[in-house]
């Protein structure tokens, strides 16, 4: 976006709009100052209800996060107990965080690892010529469509001890599911939320990997395939390496998901068994609800906030940026 | 991506219907990894469904069994309980409103930032794509706070709707942008010299023609705002409170009655399922571009 810096002063340009090579025409002619004026009151009240709503409901309650930190605070009377870093102290020394914050690695981690190979091999295969393919699209997202909540009590269910049918179907085979229930029993508990967390997202990253495979020209493949390449040769060198953006933006989104897991732990463990699904996000809303300690809580949210925004950045800094270069000219083809 | 074409180009002859054909790979074996990947997609959602149709004693006898004989008491039993319908109001006029702020304020908003010239354009889009980094779950307990104490408008459907159309503006104006930014000047230049105004520009034209990026948005923050439960979970109690609430307490509550569970769950799941459905492509549409740009 860096033309906006490049552009002709307010009084030349104003009037032609923007999108695409405004410069090359003939600025329309009108008279400049009450234009520009305006321009200005017309910015504001176009702009003023969305951030209005933005300030006092996302910038706000952030700031307010801030400050709930720095104070010990029930929830009644006055802000005046100010007790500096010591939330932040009692947070990060509290070995139910610091589980909560590995669970969240462990799940960002696990997502992309166990996510991104399968979302790929699913989308290269529904990518092919076959028949139902518009059915299978749709199916695929379902999961992604229910409420997170919806899909935890039904999974809830499916992996009761003993009566779900989970159980049961592995009574068939002959194994045994643990007596306490895969959720109910510490060892699993984690693994069983990301295999409900790769149900339920899966999908997603199909449906946005085929949406990339769209923008993967067929000219090349045939080009591969006439100086023979094989299907798999095609695939691993030039259709994978094409859907870069894609896959790193997914997997962005997925990171950012990840971090702030809340919903289907809460549904399936409520972060237990013995806090072995804990995550950040469950632990800052058992703090504030359930114990009303706002100013653990809102240190909690400051460090989850920072711990995403420094991951945010970096991923920014290192792997998105190189797809920012083709930025530009990605917009004005859209 | 669409530029990556250019050096390919003329490298080859048109025959699109080969390179499909080729290869023996599209086999049986495609298609039976197809059906394994439906089976266990779909898998859980019809159990539950077909859960609502059994009794207790049927799932307990063979929890992996088909409806034998069906019933359908469970379902009858949600379908005429008051709180179901409360719960199932409180949802949609909350997500009608939260959607209506944000396609309408959204698209205010996202008008001059991607048709206007002017000194601060890029930092005051930045401001509301900075917004797309905050995680909501940072904000909720001061949120919470800030709507029951300081505005007082806990358990109503405002004090959730405004938070979440808060919520969902960054997204919506991030897709907006590019598509208004999309549509061509000349059809502008034109009402101007015709002697449109601004106002009149946006309500007569841009409105009408920025209609499929509004239909996305729209139902980005409609589904979210039905499937939304954290916020609901701290806002909204008793007779207020929205379908995902009302399943997750009648899962606790009832937790003996799987089968009553898998009724009451079954039937909210479907309205967010028929709008999907309706709208399916412009929700993936809306989701590949907000990933693309």
């Amino acid at each position: 976006m860096s033309q906006t810096t490049a552009a002709p002063p307010k009084g030349a340009s104003e009037g032609v709009v923007e999108g695409g090579r405004s410069e090359e025409r003939p600025p329309v002619t009108r008279p400049r100052k009450p234009r520009d004026w305006k321009m200005v009151v017309e910015i504001i009240a176009f702009t003023a209800p969305a951030l209005i709503l933005f300030a006092m409901f996302v910038v706000w309650p952030m700031l307010k996060a801030v400050q709930f930190s720095l104070f010990r605070w029930k929830g009644f009377g006055p802000l005046v107990d100010f007790v500096g870093l010591k939330n932040y102290i009692s947070v990060l020394s509290n070995d139910v965080f610091i589980g909560a914050l590995g669970h969240n690695l462990f799940i960002v981690v696990a997502s992309i690892v166990i996510q991104l190979p399968l979302g790929i091999a699913i989308a290269l295969l529904l990518n092919r010529k076959m028949r139902f393919q518009g059915i299978l699209r749709t199916v695929v997202f379902v999961p992604y469509v229910l409420a997170e909540v919806i899909a935890g009590v039904v999974w809830f269910q499916l992996l009761q001890p003993k009566y779900g049918v989970i159980d049961s179907m592995l009574a068939v085979v002959g194994l045994q599911g643990p007596p306490q229930g895969f959720l109910g029993t510490p060892e699993y508990a984690l693994w069983t939320v990301m295999v409900v967390i790769t149900w339920k997202y899966l999908g997603l990253a199909i449906i946005l990997f085929l949406a990339g495979l769209q923008g993967v020209p067929e000219e090349l493949h045939e080009a591969a395939q006439i100086d023979g390449a094989s299907w798999w040769q095609t695939q691993w060198h030039i259709t994978i390496p094409l859907l870069g953006p894609t896959l790193r933006t997914w997997a962005f989104l997925s990171m950012v998901g990840s971090l702030q897991l809340f919903d289907m732990v809460w549904i399936l463990t409520k972060g237990g068994p013995a806090n072995a699904t804990t995550t950040m996000a469950t632990f800052l809303i058992n703090e504030g609800t359930k114990r009303s300690n706002y100013g653990i809580a809102g240190a909690a949210s400051v460090i989850l906030f920072v711990i995403a925004l420094t991951m945010a950045l970096l991923y920014q800094r290192f792997v998105l940026r190189r797809d920012h270069a083709t930025d530009e000219p990605k917009e004005k083809s859209r | 991506m669409s530029t990556m074409t250019l050096p390919a180009q003329g490298m080859t002859a048109p025959e699109p219907r080969q390179r499909r054909r080729r290869g023996p790979r599209t086999s049986p074996l495609v298609y039976f990894v197809a059906l394994v990947l439906v089976a266990l997609t779909l898998g859980p959602v019809l159990y539950a469904v077909l859960g609502g149709f059994r009794t207790n004693a049927q799932l307990a006898e063979n929890p992996a069994g088909l409806p034998n004989p069906w019933v359908l008491d469970n379902y009858a039993k949600v379908l005429t309980d008051d709180r179901f319908w409360t719960y199932a109001l409180n949802s949609t006029v909350v997500a009608v409103l939260t959607t209506a702020m944000v396609v309408i304020f959204g698209l205010m908003a996202a008008y001059p930032l991607s048709r206007y010239r002017f000194k601060f354009r890029e930092p005051l889009y930045m401001i509301f794509v900075t917004g797309l980094l905050f995680p909501a779950t940072v904000a909720v307990i001061p949120l919470f706070v800030i709507i029951s104490k300081d505005l007082g408008m806990s358990n109503t459907w405002w004090g959730l709707a405004l938070p979440q159309a808060a919520f969902s503006l960054p997204m919506t104006i991030v897709i907006l942008r590019p598509f208004l930014q999309a549509i061509p000047t000349d059809i502008e230049e034109a009402a101007f010299i015709d002697g449109a105004g601004r106002v009149s520009i946006f309500l007569r034209m841009m409105l009408p023609l920025s209609a499929p990026g509004l239909v996305t948005v729209g139902v980005l923050a409609f589904v979210s705002s039905w499937n939304a439960y954290l916020l609901p979970l701290l806002l909204m109690q008793g007779e207020m409170r929205t379908l995902p609430l009302g399943v997750a307490d009648y899962s606790s509550e009832h937790s003996a009655d799987t089968a009553g569970v898998f009724a009451f769950t079954s039937l909210a799941m479907i309205p967010a399922m028929i709008f999907f459905l309706a709208m399916q492509r412009r929700i993936v549409g809306g989701l590949s571009g907000a990933v693309k740009g």
